[in-house]
């Protein structure tokens, strides 16, 4: 791939764009509430962008293009069965209690319903995660750079995090949040001609089914398991999957997806720094609108160089493989950019691959900086100091904190496998998380002792089930199988979800057991806490298309069609 | 607070617009056969301007707008 001047310039403006944001908002971070929740003061449309920007990394926007073209369609659910119902659920029912409660954080609204030692242990894991997951995504680009463009991997890696930590330093949350609209604009004007283009070389969407029946027969599945989402998840063996739909709809479509978006500091951030209830509820509605269109940015693409690649097109693109024979899934939307793109709009395709890197970075950066400060410093290391210390140590969390992800990135360039052990422990981490805030939010008897023990015999239970079981065709290893394999799985994705199914489970369970045993808090103190104890918030004054209800209602329904149009 | 997010977001865009449309008018025609002999430049960068244009328009009539209404800071 061979950049000109043309492409360089571009790639320049949009570095002094987000740069000049950063220096523009400086002057306004007068106190840590400016710094790490934007004042409280953005309105609805901006956090709502931002709330799907900070969640479409690099890594969404490479995994989903590799997983269309390793299993067509049906990794729209992520996003159909996925993402929306989650992000319905958690405008309509969770946010009065994150936004109501003035918790600053996720671990910060355990520790006001349960306890301190609940909000510790998310705290540091939480913490921990988002630098870590940083570097990797940072690794990922580094290795991609120089793939595509030959950089040099500490050059690639050094533009994007000392640019990133300029605008956050300067602007805190304000900034990430104002840069990762801009990003969401740059990704999808550099995504979408994209998708056109192969769309058209394809024949038409008519052409690409045709083409992707190809695929499928080749691979030794049914005619239409590449171009229809549902029809085929009536067994594992049916789907490239590898799950039925019982595993996907309860391991993906609940535990998975809740336990994101509904608990994860990094996405509810956005929406807690709006600028009143109602705004905070819309933010993940309004994120919801284009997350459901995105399949056609990310996964149509993967779709694409699959089907292309096993019956030509005029242009004559193909996948690459990998060493040992096998497809190269993860370059499909990258190579896909080198193939169509000439010079110019070749810059603006990989300014915006470089923007969803920058946009995911920045999401962990600032969930990372925020929770550093006030849920660990603050509250373990140094309680009581002045609100201007706070906020000069939120822009050192931010200095180090990405010093770490680069340091982490250097690790990964010598021992991959750490990277997979960490994240492997991270799913860990989170599978059982949304049964604590289901229980906490909707039960006023849970207690902190409940959801504590639950959380860690939940993480005991992910890790135990990954044990004992395997995916077909795996060794024994990080794949799981260290006790023993007493369950082969059809796929590693099913043995996620059942990883994840369990997981929650034995959190539901010990939480409420435990509960039960131990002293129920004062109901006193769970007002603005607790469903049953809190007022709902009004909402009568606001037109129809502003009510989080009825925005609600109708994502949903869109979403269904969805589902069943691609049936 | 403080920067209408808008007003950036339009600049960059008729920018880059700007710059992708005048490429595609000046520069050389032969690389388009790789885009399946679709000027790609010029309509793609001219789809930019025009979103660039609509989010100046907007963001200076949101500006405008604030500063007549006392009741927002």
């Amino acid at each position: 791939m061979k950049l000109t001047i043309i492409d360089w310039t571009i790639m320049l403006v949009y570095f002094m764009f987000v740069l000049g944001v950063g220096f523009a908002l400086q002057r306004y971070m007068k106190t840590s509430k400016d710094f790490f929740l934007s004042g409280r003061s953005l309105p609805a449309w901006i956090t709502g962008l931002a709330f799907i920007s900070a969640n479409l990394g690099a890594q969404e926007v490479i995994g989903m293009g590799a997983s269309g073209a390793k299993y067509g369609i049906a990794t729209s659910h992520f996003y159909w069965i996925g993402a929306i119902p989650a992000m319905v659920f958690v405008g309509v029912f969770m946010m009065p209690f994150y936004y109501g409660s003035r918790a600053r954080s996720v671990p910060e609204y355990l520790k006001l319903r349960f306890d301190e030692k609940t909000r510790g242990f998310n705290a540091i894991s939480f913490a921990t995660m988002t630098v870590f997951s940083s570097g990797i995504s940072l690794y990922a680009m580094g290795l991609l750079m120089g793939v595509l463009l030959g950089w040099n991997f500490t050059f690639a890696i050094m533009v994007a995090a000392v640019i990133v930590l300029i605008y956050i330093f300067l602007g805190g949350l304000t900034s990430a949040i104002y840069n990762e609209v801009l990003q969401f604009f740059l990704i999808v004007f550099g995504f979408a001609p994209l998708v056109l283009l192969g769309l058209k070389d394809a024949g038409g969407w008519s052409g690409l089914v045709t083409r992707l029946n190809g695929v499928a027969t080749a691979q030794g599945y049914q005619a239409g398991a590449w171009s229809s989402s549902w029809q085929f998840m009536s067994a594992p063996s049916h789907n490239p999957m590898g799950v039925e739909w019982f595993g996907l709809l309860m391991g993906l479509g609940f535990v998975l997806s809740f336990g994101y978006w509904c608990t994860d500091f990094l996405v509810v951030q956005r929406a807690m720094a709006a600028d009143s209830m109602s705004a905070a509820r819309r933010t993940p509605l309004i994120a919801a609108i284009p997350k459901m269109v995105f399949p056609v940015l990310v996964i149509l693409p993967g779709m694409i160089a699959i089907a292309l690649t096993y019956q030509a097109g005029s242009s004559g693109f193909v996948l690459p493989k990998k060493l040992d024979g096998t497809f190269n899934y993860d370059l499909a939307i990258p190579m896909m950019l080198g193939h169509y793109f000439p010079t110019g709009i070749l810059g603006v395709g990989l300014t915006a691959l470089m923007a969803s890197f920058m946009s995911g970075m920045a999401g962990n950066v600032t969930a990372f900086n925020t929770v550093w400060t006030y849920d660990i410093y603050q509250s373990y290391l140094r309680p009581g100091a002045s609100d201007q210390h706070y906020l000069w140590m939120g822009r050192m969390a931010t200095i180090f904190g990405i010093a770490i992800s680069v340091a982490a990135a250097y690790v990964a360039t010598r021992f991959n496998n750490i990277m997979d052990m960490l994240q492997l422990v991270f799913a860990f981490v989170n599978a059982p998380l949304f049964a604590t805030f289901l229980l906490g939010m909707f039960w006023k008897r849970a207690t902190g002792h409940g959801a504590f023990v639950g959380l860690l015999s939940g993480t005991a239970a992910a890790a135990l089930h990954h044990g004992l079981t395997l995916p077909h065709g795996a060794m024994a290893g990080i794949k799981g199988g260290w006790f023993g394999a007493m369950h082969i799985y059809p796929s590693e994705m099913a043995q996620n979800f059942w990883t994840a199914i369990f997981a929650w489970t034995t959190c539901f369970v010990v939480t409420a057991v435990v509960s039960l045993l131990t002293k129920p808090r004062a109901e006193s103190e769970l007002a603005g806490l607790v469903y049953s104890l809190t007022a709902r918030p009004k909402e009568d004054h606001l037109p129809w298309y502003k009510r989080p209800a009825v925005l609600g209602a109708i994502v949903l329904a869109v979403a269904l069609v969805l589902n069943i149009v691609f049936w | 607070m403080g920067l209408d997010i808008r007003l950036p977001i339009g600049l960059m865009f008729t920018i880059l617009g700007l710059l992708l449309f005048g490429f595609g008018i000046l520069g050389d025609k032969a690389i388009y056969q790789q885009a399946l002999g679709i000027n790609v430049n010029l309509w793609w960068g001219a789809v930019m301007l025009a979103f660039g244009l609509a989010m100046l328009w907007f963001g200076r009539r949101g500006t405008r707008k604030v500063k007549t209404d006392p009741d927002r800071e």
